[in-house]
């Protein structure tokens, strides 16, 4: 934690500098990985961040586990996506850039509207609640065809003549700038808000609502305008998907959606501000890669989200952060071979376990494609017992050679934790 | 008349099965203040395992035996998962039990197949409890099991299925059952002081992480009972546990949080919510023809108000959600008030 006393520092380089470094990525990213399907994946992964970091409002900064997240970018991909169609046949004049702000509004009055009952609840019953108001949206999106689609949704499309400055909207690219520069100032805003008053007195009520209502804030208030402004930016991210997909269906305000973007907010990290960077990367390379990869990625990801449940719950971004910590105090380098074991170990008790269970995907999904099935260049008879004598075998050895070196390493991580400490300790005396 | 008597008695068979989940969810979330987000994952392992066991050793074993297995499993996830996660608060509890919930999804799929299951009831089950008869002659009788062919002839038929009457008869004796382990045994003692004053009852002598665990396991076991009854009443699937899920939490927060009575007064009220409005097949527009107003396609919300109660049903129970918790937050029978 920073020190208590305030400093004054007109340039903070250490700010300028990460920030810097964000904006080069989101302009660059897109030359590196310059084939089509990275261009896609690009923009879905802005959407995917600005959704999240949205929804972490909610389950970090405020302590509110929300299943229900996804009726707010959805009704703003929906509100969105009907704009963009009156911008089409000249009713609505209002730049295509814009219109993923119609998106944001939208996701603020109805974050305002379902909020006001949502909020009056925290803790379980509040999650318990947006479960209900989520069902109930997506329901309703079933009923009203006129308004929704029905089952093939809205279509649109986002090349409305004349174009501005040579911008049509029409290639991909374009689309991404767009939505990287969203994100960028998304990204801003959302990091701004948990500097302002209303973003500490958020973090007091996550921490100790009784405290904070001694003090006479209206607890439920806070939790209120918290959500209206996670809902602003989840409709932001909604409107922007839009526009990329030229589409919206009933899906995008289902429980499978506000499920990945708890799922992914909380792998990614919930306690630090850039995790849910993280975790909007991983659900874009999680739903659309590896759910290409392999039949299986629910398995994985449930089992990942467990175990990361169990013994990082800071996720990614607190693994990152301890790690960061222990490379200040200079005890880093001692640990990286047990990290090196760890790794090896966990890769094989990982591809032992991920064959069997490949098989026996393919033994059930595929059964028309013959017993025999390639498993990372490797031809596998999927009903043989060789093959599943093998895994087994290499899951036995990785996952007892695993636990050797995490009890191993648990020592030093604890010593060096200790160590750290003792330092700090020192430090806050001296 | 008879429709009708049939419709509120498939209203509150189907509010009993609810009964059956949620009294299992209260039960665990009041003692350990676990949101059990996997619950309807249990009911649908319940279901499954009970197809598997009945295909070995017929119905009424696997009846027995299913709930057993589904509570041992929920047990093992309460020793193994839920007890090291509980130092991190109520969020992480349930979120593992959120993946969990993808993860029951999975394994049942890949042991099972994505396709519904034939998981018939026996033979005793399969055919009607009894049957109201409505002739114009004779008035309304009741006949028990299947009327013949010749009163039917002449007579509206009406039949109740022994599926659901067996569901009612099973969720009664279920709460009779639990009402008397928990007012009337040692046991239930333990578990009323664990719930009320967990470190009062440690410092008494009892394990404290066990009853825990017992009543996980005893919750997940109803969950499991449950299935094995909605299995063979309704469609054994791997969709059944996401259509049960959220309504379950309806139920919940409707009864108040914590409430067993709650429970049972908020299952029955959504059971009938979600069965009785499905045979009504009028709108708001024949709403307003009645007090002689003309609605026509050109009116305001004519979308909205053209669809008719049947169509609406699903969401009603969310409305009444939403309703309760405007007029009254802690739900009816709620105590706290958070």
């Amino acid at each position: 934690m920073t020190d208590a006393s305030f400093h004054f520092r007109p340039i903070n380089i250490g700010r300028w500098v990460v920030w810097g470094g964000y904006a080069l990525v989101l302009l660059v990213a897109p030359s590196i990985f310059s084939s089509s399907l990275s261009q896609t994946l690009l923009s879905q992964m802005g959407i995917a961040i600005i959704a999240c970091l949205a929804y972490n409002i909610l389950l970090g900064q405020g302590g509110m586990l929300s299943f229900g997240h996804a009726v707010y970018s959805g009704l703003g991909g929906f509100l969105a996506i009907h704009a963009l169609n009156k911008v089409g046949d000249g009713s609505l004049h209002l730049p295509v850039s814009l219109v993923p702000m119609v998106g944001g509004l939208a996701g603020l009055f109805f974050a305002a509207l379902f909020g006001f009952v949502t909020t009056r609840k925290s803790g379980t019953t509040f999650a318990m609640i947006t479960l209900g108001i989520g069902e109930l949206v997506y329901s309703m999106s079933l009923m009203l065809p006129e308004f929704f689609g029905g089952e093939g949704g809205v279509t649109s499309n986002r090349v409305v003549p004349p174009a501005t400055l040579g911008i049509t909207f029409g290639p991909q690219i374009q689309v991404y700038y767009l939505i990287a520069l969203y994100c960028f100032v998304c990204t801003g805003l959302m990091f701004a808000f948990t500097r302002t008053p209303l973003g500490r007195m958020l973090n007091a009520v996550r921490d100790n609502p009784e405290r904070v209502a001694f003090i006479g804030y209206d607890t439920q208030r806070v939790r209120w305008f918290a959500f209206m402004i996670s809902g602003l930016f989840a409709g932001v991210a909604g409107g922007l998907a839009a526009i990329n997909f030229e589409l919206a269906t009933a899906e995008v305000v289902g429980a499978q959606r506000s499920g990945a973007y708890l799922l992914f907010t909380f792998l990614g990290g919930s306690t630090a501000f850039f995790g849910p960077i993280i975790g909007g990367v991983l659900m874009v390379l999680a739903t659309v890669v590896l759910s290409e990869l392999t039949k299986a990625w629910l398995l994985y990801l449930g089992l990942a989200f467990m175990l990361m449940v169990m013994y990082a719950p800071a996720g990614v971004a607190g693994l990152v952060l301890a790690n960061l910590r222990l490379a200040a105090f200079g005890k880093l380098k001692p640990l990286l071979s047990g990290y090196l074991a760890l790794l090896v170990a966990g890769a094989i008790a990982f591809t032992g376990a991920s064959a069997m269970v490949e098989m026996l995907y393919h033994l059930q999904l595929n059964e028309a494609l013959g017993p025999v099935m390639k498993f990372g260049g490797v031809s596998l008879d999927a009903k043989g017992a060789p093959a599943w004598i093998g895994a087994a075998l290499l899951f036995v050895v990785g996952a007892v050679a695993f636990e050797v070196a995490r009890r191993r390493f648990r020592v030093q991580w604890d010593a060096a934790q200790h160590d750290i400490e003792r330092e700090l300790k020192r430090r806050e005396a001296a | 008349m008879d429709q009708t008597v049939i419709n509120i008695l498939n209203g509150l068979s189907s509010g009993l099965l609810l009964f059956m989940l949620s009294s299992g969810l209260t039960l665990i979330f009041s003692m350990m203040g676990v949101l059990n987000f996997a619950h309807a994952g249990f009911y649908m392992l319940g279901a499954y395992v009970g197809y598997a066991t009945s295909r070995i050793v017929g119905f009424w074993p696997a009846l027995a035996v299913a709930p057993l297995v589904v509570g041992f499993l929920g047990a093992v996830f309460e020793r193994a998962c839920l007890r090291r996660v509980h130092r991190y608060g109520n969020v992480a509890e349930l979120l593992v039990t959120f993946g969990l919930s993808y993860l029951i999804l999975e394994v049942v799929q890949v042991i099972w197949g994505r396709a519904p299951v034939a998981f018939d009831p026996p033979a005793l089950l399969a055919q009607p409890a009894f049957t109201l008869v409505q002739s114009a002659a004779a008035g309304l009788s009741i006949v028990f099991g299947r009327a013949d062919a010749a009163t039917c002839a002449h007579a509206v038929c009406s039949m109740f299925p022994a599926t659901r009457a067996f569901m009612m008869l099973v969720a009664l004796l279920m709460l009779l059952a639990l009402w008397l382990l928990l007012k009337h045994t040692r046991v239930g003692l333990v578990i009323q002081a664990a719930l009320t004053h967990p470190e009062m009852a440690e410092a008494l002598g009892h394990n404290v992480p066990r009853v825990f665990m017992l009543v996980f396991g005893a919750g997940c076991a109803l969950a499991g009972l449950a299935g094995v009854i909605g299995g063979t009443t309704f469609v054994t699937e791997p969709a059944m546990a996401g259509a049960v899920g959220s309504i379950l939490f309806v139920v919940v927060v409707v009864g108040g949080t914590g409430s067993l009575v709650g429970a049972f007064v908020g299952s029955l009220l959504i059971g009938l919510l979600q069965t009785v409005p499905l045979t009504v097949d009028k709108s708001l527009v024949d709403a307003a023809s009645a007090v002689g107003w003309t609605v026509s396609p050109d009116s305001v919300a004519y979308p909205l108000m053209k669809l008719t109660l049947a169509q609406v049903a699903p969401i009603l129970p969310y409305l009444l959600l939403v309703l309760v918790l405007i007029v009254r937050p802690r739900g009816l029978f709620g105590t706290r008030d958070d």
